[in-house]
């Protein structure tokens, strides 16, 4: 099946759903084609095209839901699929938590999550891209391992209660690791668009090849407190533990950092430095993404740290009823507003310092403090009077982002960036933070 | 399925709000379906349309896997089962190699044309890759099997068990927990049934039927008064069993100083039981003195340990830098296993690889390249021997044959080197647990898992667990709270001084050990007996956030 158009999908789901006897019923339909490459030791290794689709029947009766899936959409089987979701409903256990469906929804207007280039994308296109960033490589004698993959998918769902939505996404992700040939030196860049034609392979491994080749003959230095400039890619993947905690119903519960004595939580508190602000808006021209959530929840602009002072969490439908807070989703990305400095202006402005370009294998080890263990990676370098001095072996930390948030210098300018660890994509500056906590020195490059 | 997907499913840990929706878990489908069996005759035939059709496109060797990937969850908080989910994931995977280069593609389209189209698209993407290869895709020669099977020997496959039944079990795992003290539990069952047919032109047909279980809980208790919490989760391990890993016996029991442990099978309601006494006694232990104690480690603990430290350095794809841009590449360089004096542990330390261990997650008759599964030794006695390698890496090392650990964890992944079963032998000399805890003079023990992080060539790692114990002039005095022990591979494994006999071998293990991208998960298993550190460096990981 190819992506279907809002009226095709809307003409399928509507077929569908007049099959339904169910008290309720909701259908949620999806396909997506996807391309991948990936090359090491300077030459291709595996690759493939993967084309799937499917369409989610949900009825309802009472509290009592069952859920079935196909992906043959003739009138036979969509007719069998809704039967036997309202079977499964009716041998189904009563869920106290089962919420009624959503009515019509306002959604605001379509954000621009496609791009007609990404959906173009062929084998030949990435073979092309992946060819541009190994000769980048091998011209400088280095060795390259990356990844390529484009994806084109729609969303659409429909409900007995006239709700409808409809969504189509494209994104492109590529990472490459350049290393010396002796593996004294390696580097990292990673890149997220909804548009393949602003991906530029070459250069992004070019800014991977000079790191590598300035990591070489690293130094040991102490572990201990530092002051650390991180890039986006590593301020990712601390913020983003900070992100997937801001859960409503685990803070009121009592078992989160959010959570305070007495059954009480920091909502409205101050938490971290005032200088942060963050958020989330499914228009950002940089990051835009769709513009309801997979329950139907209609996204907006959300702040969710505003000067500091936590604003907002996220709940279940369920968890905003039973209490009362504001219903809202979880975004599908986040924003941190930087500052105007650029990261070489950050790196000038810093006596003594530690650059960070990437932060790996993050774990939580206490969630009552949000406290992760991870390590740098593909270049770490000893900053001294504004100037990058020497590459340094690489560190094990113990931080966490609460700790990090109120102990900011200063923020650089917000860039589109990717989590190593969650494939997330983020609009995050690069942060310059004190007393950042090394626990040991690793020797791997 | 992706850890992440599985958090998301089940509810587990606090970042299951804000994740992404599932993308390939599968479709979901009544319980009575997950019993159908699709007849290897009509697999055999899908299978010859892929293999004919690459065949013409000019594929010089082709493998199909037609998958049929069932997943079950029972998923329950306190008093409420929040969700009952059956998923099916059916498709086929067609890799080839044209060219010289591998090509990929996979489809949910079962027809005969789909299926053409797919090998077309395959051998299509590999003659496009080929302008970028440095040298042509060599494989180790394999004979072809013609029409095999294989299935798991299990007791009772845990597709048959009523939901009702299972979610009484989970209901009174709840129940017992919430009377012994709990504020709250959540509990899972899921279990898993691949159902993989393999074909390829080197003439085999290998139908497989592979089960796995996993039991789990997360209690947590709050002092209400000062805010503070703490959680105990489930010590049970994820098995490649049937439903009989919930029925244990006396003999699958072993009495320590911390409760009861298990051994084979898993007692899930004793469990929770003894974990509701346990978050109690975390809330009151002692923070942890940072410094150098000698660690007794427990297997449902160490399984980790080996897993990070001995697991992953030792996959050839990435001592050769296959996995350079992801999971990292590996500290056991090809020299140091050339010189055959590389000392990775002390003379105690022997590991495996084994892809047959009864009851393992590893276990397979055959792996996703259709090679023959067997054990070989990876260290021994300390000394660095062998590694872990597919089809297209043996010739690197100087193997004549696959070591048959190739996957993929969905018939839409293109299957790659995986870790096999990697275990600790147990210890030659008669030793128990007790044994161990009574010749420590300062030292921690501990039991089940926790935190864990490693860097990306395998050097430098920190783990936590679930339960403590301070270990005072060979006695047990007590709990403590807030420990993480740093340590180097190497250093670690050198350190190794004394390894439990043969009756204290248990395994743990994983149902995500994610590598590869796009990224892929794999079931893994670890045998260990309790084993002996001395002197590991311990920090106290209590932080105070305002």
């Amino acid at each position: 099946m190819a992506i279907l158009t809002k009226e095709q999908a809307k003409a399928l789901l509507t077929k569908a759903i007049s099959y339904s006897k169910a008290e309720q019923c909701e259908l949620n339909l999806s396909g997506s084609d996807s391309g991948n490459i990936r090359y090491a030791r300077n030459s291709v290794s595996t690759s493939g095209g993967i084309s799937t689709n499917s369409l989610v029947i949900t009825s309802a009766f009472g509290k009592k839901s069952g859920t079935a899936t196909i992906n043959e959409f003739d009138d036979a089987s969509l007719e069998k699929v809704v039967r036997r979701s309202e079977e499964l409903a009716r041998l189904a256990p009563e869920n106290p938590e089962f919420m009624s469906f959503l009515g019509p929804q306002q959604y605001g207007t379509d954000s621009p999550t496609f791009s007609d280039s990404t959906a173009a994308m062929s084998a030949k296109e990435r073979a092309d891209a992946v060819q541009a960033s190994l000769s980048q490589a091998k011209e400088n004698k280095l060795t390259a391992a990356g990844f390529l993959s484009n994806r084109m998918g729609f969303s659409a769902m429909m409900n007995s209660k006239g709700l409808f939505a409809y969504n189509k996404a494209t994104n492109v992700a590529f990472n490459i690791t350049v290393r010396t040939q002796d593996g004294k030196g390696s580097g990292y860049a990673t890149r997220g668009y909804n548009d393949f034609k602003k991906l530029n392979t070459k250069t992004d491994t070019a800014v991977a090849a000079k790191k590598a080749l300035a990591s070489v003959a690293a130094k040991a230095i102490e572990p201990g407190k530092y002051t650390v400039i991180l890039e986006p890619t590593a301020v990712a993947v601390m913020l983003e533990n900070l992100f997937f905690n801001m859960d409503a119903r685990q803070a009121d519960e009592g078992r989160s950092f959010m959570s305070k004595p007495g059954g009480k939580t920091k909502l409205g508190e101050q938490l971290v430095d005032e200088r942060v602000n963050i958020y989330s808006d499914p228009w950002n021209a940089e990051l835009p993404t769709a513009v309801w959530a997979s329950d139907g929840r209609p996204q907006q602009k959300i702040n969710w740290i505003e000067k500091g002072v936590v604003k907002n969490l996220y709940t279940s439908r369920y968890w905003a009823q039973k209490t009362g807070i504001k219903d809202i989703p979880s975004p599908d990305g986040a924003i941190m507003q930087g500052g105007t400095k650029s990261l070489e202006e950050l790196i000038k402005g810093t006596e003594k310092g530690i650059l960070v370009t990437r932060l790996w294998y993050i774990r939580s080890v206490d969630p009552q403090t949000l406290l992760l263990t991870g390590l740098t990676r593909d270049g770490t370098f000893y900053i001294e009077n504004g100037e990058i001095k020497f590459p340094i072996k690489n560190f094990r930390f113990n931080e966490s982002p609460i700790i990090m948030l109120n102990n900011l210098d200063e923020m650089g300018k917000s860039e589109r960036t990717v989590s190593a660890e969650s494939d997330t994509n983020y609009l995050l500056p690069p942060l310059k933070i004190k007393d950042f906590t090394f626990t040991s020195l690793s020797d791997a490059v | 399925m992706k850890r992440r997907n599985f958090i998301y499913l089940t509810g587990v840990g606090a970042t299951a709000a804000m994740l992404p929706a599932i993308p390939v878990l599968g479709n979901e489908i009544s319980p009575e379906r997950a019993l159908e069996y699709i007849d290897p005759a009509a697999k055999k035939i899908m299978s010859d349309v892929a293999l004919n059709a690459a065949r013409s496109k000019g594929a010089t060797y082709t493998d199909v896997r037609v998958g049929r990937y069932l997943n079950q969850f029972v998923v329950t908080r306190e008093d409420k089962v929040e969700n009952i989910v059956n998923t099916e994931s059916y498709g086929i995977g067609i890799r080839v190699i044209a060219n010289g280069s591998w090509g990929f593609s996979a489809t949910d389209k079962m027809d005969r044309d789909s299926i053409a189209k797919a090998a077309e698209l395959a051998v299509s993407i590999a003659k496009e890759n080929a302008r970028l290869l440095i040298e042509p895709v060599q494989l180790a020669p394999q004979k072809g099997y013609g029409e095999v099977s294989w299935k798991a020997p299990i007791e009772k496959n845990s597709f048959e068990v009523p939901i009702k039944e299972k979610v009484d079990l989970l209901l009174s795992v709840n129940d017992a927990a919430m009377k012994g003290g709990a504020d709250y539990v959540n509990s899972i069952l899921f279990m898993v049934n691949e159902q993989k047919y393999f074909a390829s032109t080197d003439g085999s047909y290998i139908d497989q039927d592979i089960h796995r279980i996993w039991p789990t809980f997360f209690i947590t208790k709050i002092d209400k008064t000062t805010g503070k919490f703490e959680t105990r989760n489930a010590l049970s391990a994820p098995s490649g069993k049937g439903y009989e890993y919930l029925d244990a016996k006396p003999q699958d029991k072993i009495q320590t100083a911390s409760g009861t442990l298990y051994k084979g099978r898993y007692d899930m309601i004793e469990d929770a039981k003894q974990a509701a006494v346990q978050v109690g006694e975390k809330m009151k232990a002692k923070s942890v003195e940072p410094g150098k104690y000698d660690l007794v480690l427990d297997p449902s603990h160490l399984w980790l340990t080996i897993h990070e430290s001995c697991g992953h350095p030792t996959e050839l794809d990435r001592v050769l830098g296959y996995e350079a841009n992801f999971a990292g590449t590996s500290f056991l360089t090809l020299d140091k296993w050339e010189s055959k004096k590389f000392n990775y542990g002390s003379k105690e330390v022997n590991i495996t690889a084994d892809k047959t261990e009864i009851g393992s997650l590893g276990a397979v008759g055959y792996d996703d390249e259709g090679v023959k599964c067997g054990k070989w030794d990876v260290i021994k006695e300390g000394i660095l021997v062998n590694y872990q390698a597919i089809r297209d890496q043996a010739h690197i090392v100087g193997l004549d044959h696959s070591q048959g650990c190739c996957y993929a964890d969905n018939w839409s992944s293109v299957q790659f080197q995986r870790m096999a079963n990697i275990s600790l032998q147990p210890g030659k000399q008669p030793l128990t647990i007790a044994d161990q805890i009574k010749n420590v003079e300062k030292g921690i023990y501990i039991v089940g898992d926790g935190s864990f992080s490693i860097d990306q060539q395998r050097y430098n790692f920190q783990f936590g667990g679930q339960l403590y114990y301070e270990i005072k002039e060979g006695k047990i005095i007590g709990m403590l709270k807030d420990v993480a022990y740093q340590a180097n591979s190497q250093e670690f494994w050198n350190s190794c001084v004394a390894i439990c006999d043969q009756s204290d071998y248990r395994l743990g293990g994983s149902f995500f050990d994610g590598k590869g991208q796009p990224s892929q998960s794999s079931a893994v298993s670890h045998g260990s007996s309790t084993t002996r550190f001395n002197k590991v460096n311990v920090i106290n990981t209590a932080r105070k956030i305002g």
